[in-house]
């Protein structure tokens, strides 16, 4: 076993006290909680938080994931397994479902993604089981929109966020009160950035999909991205799929997750690769790179 | 100021920036994030397409901090961003405001999380009202260390006589404010001098750069470790075969040292009892300091709930319904006097009326204003309250968490106001 490097333990700590201060005030101030689940490490490190929260308690949230259909497999059994070992209820709504039903027009062409839809899905999940909460992911230096993102914030009934009439947020007095049918979202891990997540998994020991490590996988290159492969994606004529060793960088559809070509097959190493990476997390993102506000827009319909 | 030496642990300094539309608070951010090459290849591509599509002639790093559409069409910064570079010293998370007096709001916002503020001044410009403005927020959310930069100095030659000039006018505002620790940089955040790499046209100059300054300026994180104070979140009762009888008090420590064995005083029940032990997900800790997530379990069953605190030592907090603070409000809709309105503060709650206005305050020019006292947006104002049930507190100079309150309206479940306990 390699020797475990502490990097910068005292801001990770004072970023953990305050993921699970805010995890609490969840569980003090809703009634239906969720917690977002993506089998992504984002995702993974909330659980953790809500385990180091609640323990000897079990997690008081359900844990609730958007599918859009086009997953990496190994995402899956993640998930079943992780919920499983934590006794947590899980939750799934398929956005297959909302197009079957007429809610959601599919996308069409080469582009063609699910991940615009799955706000949709979600939107429908939350009146549907009177959801009035749901803890995500969300960073702020993920994005120039999330950066503009409270801790707690509310959607209005129709789930939708408007960014310039949000409530100020001030120390750590967090106020969840709403009205009938709106709801919030909360984001424990708002002040972290991609690297401090990789050394908090790191230091805390937290198992990951194999999807983050180096693998085998079958590629092709769209605008500067490298796009998994998969039997559903449509090709251009002029891309051509090829297998190398590559590793997620962030695990969402796979219609719109870049991979990162690498070879790191330790977290050490993986954490020296973003260090001096010179792209940001997103970048790989396809859904971002629709248009300049394409996260804000998103965001307002009432995406994650 | 104590300067730290290099340090084994990458520590965590959150801080506030203030400053005009113009006085080039994004350029010194951006310059920062450029120069310390915190931004990202992608990234840099965004704000070079921005900026054609704006037709923006040189490149334009304030465009990197405007995220919203609104304020990249406008040019303008509505709401509070934060941004996050770290340096191999230190991790730093900035709360960018937008600096103009319709802001108020916003500024006293991302203020409240700070440990530093970085007021930046036009050195053609000098010091403004806005300047005033912007310290005594800084001062009035107990921000201790202020970083004053003057900026722009390529517009005025570099001269070393205008920065003494500024330097002499903030110095006197600074004793006026009693503001613990105030640095001044000469800087021209566009050109990058003294940002992150000394200037060559300032060598009068010999202090450090403003990188050198917040990755080494000390903070004390726990102001006064002698308050102790433990705000109750939620109860952790497992009922679990293994954890039948396990009843912990989950929540943060907002103040001091707490050890297992302390004798502690539960509020407002003024029961006693003595910490059975600190846990944190299986493993038990010997001691817990201001700023930890724990839970804490006590060696007799009594009712706690959310909302209590538990406290210990001699230094123990003010019980009344009468509160003096000093408020800033946050809405469109004007205070009511003699309204009604909901307080929340220690992860609890009390209904409150607005008794009086004693004061409120010209932040241009730091005079008391005793005859109009209407309370309007953006408006700091010195108010007495009275609560529908005793509460427990401290001064907010005195501790920062058990001393700070937000007003909500119930009808509109909005954040009115936030509040500082005198």
């Amino acid at each position: 076993m390699k020797t475990q490097i502490n990097i910068s333990d005292e801001h990770l700590k004072e970023l953990e006290a305050e993921a699970i201060f805010v995890m609490r005030e969840v569980a003090a101030q809703f009634e239906n909680k969720v917690l977002l689940f993506s089998g992504g490490k984002d995702s993974i490190v909330l659980v953790h938080l809500a385990r180091k929260a609640f323990w000897p308690a079990k997690i008081p949230f359900s844990l609730m994931h958007i599918d859009t259909g086009h997953n990496f497999e190994e995402t899956l059994k993640f998930r079943d397994d992780l919920a499983k070992e934590f006794g947590a209820e899980l939750i799934v709504k398929y956005v297959q479902d909302s197009i079957d039903n007429g809610r959601v027009t599919e996308e069409q062409g080469v582009n063609a993604s699910r991940n615009k839809a799955q706000s949709i899905t979600l939107l429908d999940a939350i009146e549907e089981l009177k959801i009035d909460v749901a803890i995500g992911g969300g960073r702020r230096d993920e994005e120039k929109a999330r950066a503009k993102e409270r801790f707690f914030s509310h959607r209005n009934e129709f789930g939708q966020w408007d960014p310039k009439n949000q409530r100020p947020e001030l120390w750590n007095i967090f106020n969840g009160r709403k009205n009938q049918g709106e709801h919030f979202r909360v984001f424990p891990i708002s002040n972290w950035t991609e690297l401090d997540v990789w050394q908090y998994i790191l230091n805390e020991n937290i198992k990951l999909p194999d999807l983050y490590y180096t693998h085998k996988r079958k590629i092709f290159s769209r605008n500067g991205v490298y796009l998994a492969w998969a039997p559903f994606m449509q090709l251009k004529p002029n891309e051509k799929v090829f297998e190398t060793d590559v590793r997620c960088r962030t695990i969402g559809d796979i219609t719109c997750t870049g991979v990162t070509l690498s070879k790191a097959d330790s977290l050490e190493e993986i954490i020296a690769e973003i260090a001096a990476t010179r792209v940001t997390e997103r970048g790989g993102r396809y859904d971002d790179k629709r248009s300049e506000a394409a996260m804000e827009d998103r965001k307002k319909e009432g995406y994650f | 100021m104590k300067i730290n030496g290099k340090s084994e642990n990458k520590s965590l300094l959150r801080f506030t920036t203030a400053g005009s539309v113009d006085d080039g608070k994004s350029t010194l951010i951006g310059r920062l994030l450029y120069d310390s090459k915190s931004i990202f290849e992608d990234q840099m591509e965004h704000i070079v397409q921005s900026g054609k599509r704006l037709g923006r002639e040189e490149l334009d790093l304030s465009l990197l901090t405007d995220g919203l559409r609104a304020e990249r069409e406008q040019g303008i910064t509505i709401d509070v961003a934060y941004r996050y570079f770290a340096t191999p010293v230190r991790k730093f998370i900035i709360a960018d405001t937008p600096g103009h007096i319709q802001y108020t709001r916003n500024m006293v916002t991302g203020a409240s999380t700070a440990d530093l503020a970085v007021i930046l001044i036009d050195s053609r410009k000098g010091v403004l009202e806005q300047t005033i403005r912007h310290a005594y927020i800084a001062s009035l959310l107990d921000i201790r260390h202020i970083i004053f930069c003057i900026n722009k100095m390529d517009m005025v030659n570099f001269e070393e006589s205008t920065f003494v000039k500024i330097q002499i006018e903030l110095a006197a505002l600074v004793t006026k404010l009693e503001i613990e620790d105030a640095q001044y940089i000469p800087i021209s955040a566009k050109y990058g001098d003294n940002v992150v790499d000394r200037s060559e046209n300032m060598e009068w100059y010999h202090g450090r750069t403003f990188l050198d300054l917040i990755e080494t300026i000390e903070i004390r994180k726990n102001k006064n470790p002698y308050i102790k104070r433990f705000q109750v979140q939620t109860v952790i009762r497992p009922q679990t075969s293994a954890f039948h009888d396990y009843r912990g008090y989950a929540g943060r420590v907002a103040g001091g040292v707490f050890r297992p064995g302390d004798e502690v005083t539960v509020l407002p029940s003024l029961l006693r009892s003595k910490i059975k032990s600190i846990d944190v997900l299986g493993k038990t800790i010997s001691e817990t300091i201001a700023g930890d997530s724990v839970t804490i379990s006590l060696e007799d069953d009594i009712d706690i709930s959310r909302g209590n605190m538990l406290v210990s030592g001699d230094d123990l907090p003010k019980i009344s319904q009468d509160i003096d603070l000093m408020i800033c409000w946050f809405n469109e809709r004007p205070m009511k006097p003699g309204g009604k309105y909901l307080v929340k503060f220690n992860s609890n709650e009390a209904s409150c009326i607005i008794k009086s206005v004693k004061y409120r305050m010209n932040i241009n020019n730091l005079e008391y204003d005793f005859e109009n006292t209407a309370i309007n947006m953006n408006d700091i104002a010195y108010i007495t309250i009275k609560t529908s049930k005793p509460i427990f507190f401290d001064s907010f100079k005195k501790n920062n968490i058990t001393g700070s309150m937000i007003f909500i309206d119930e009808g509109t479940n909005e954040t009115v106001a936030a509040g500082m306990i005198v």
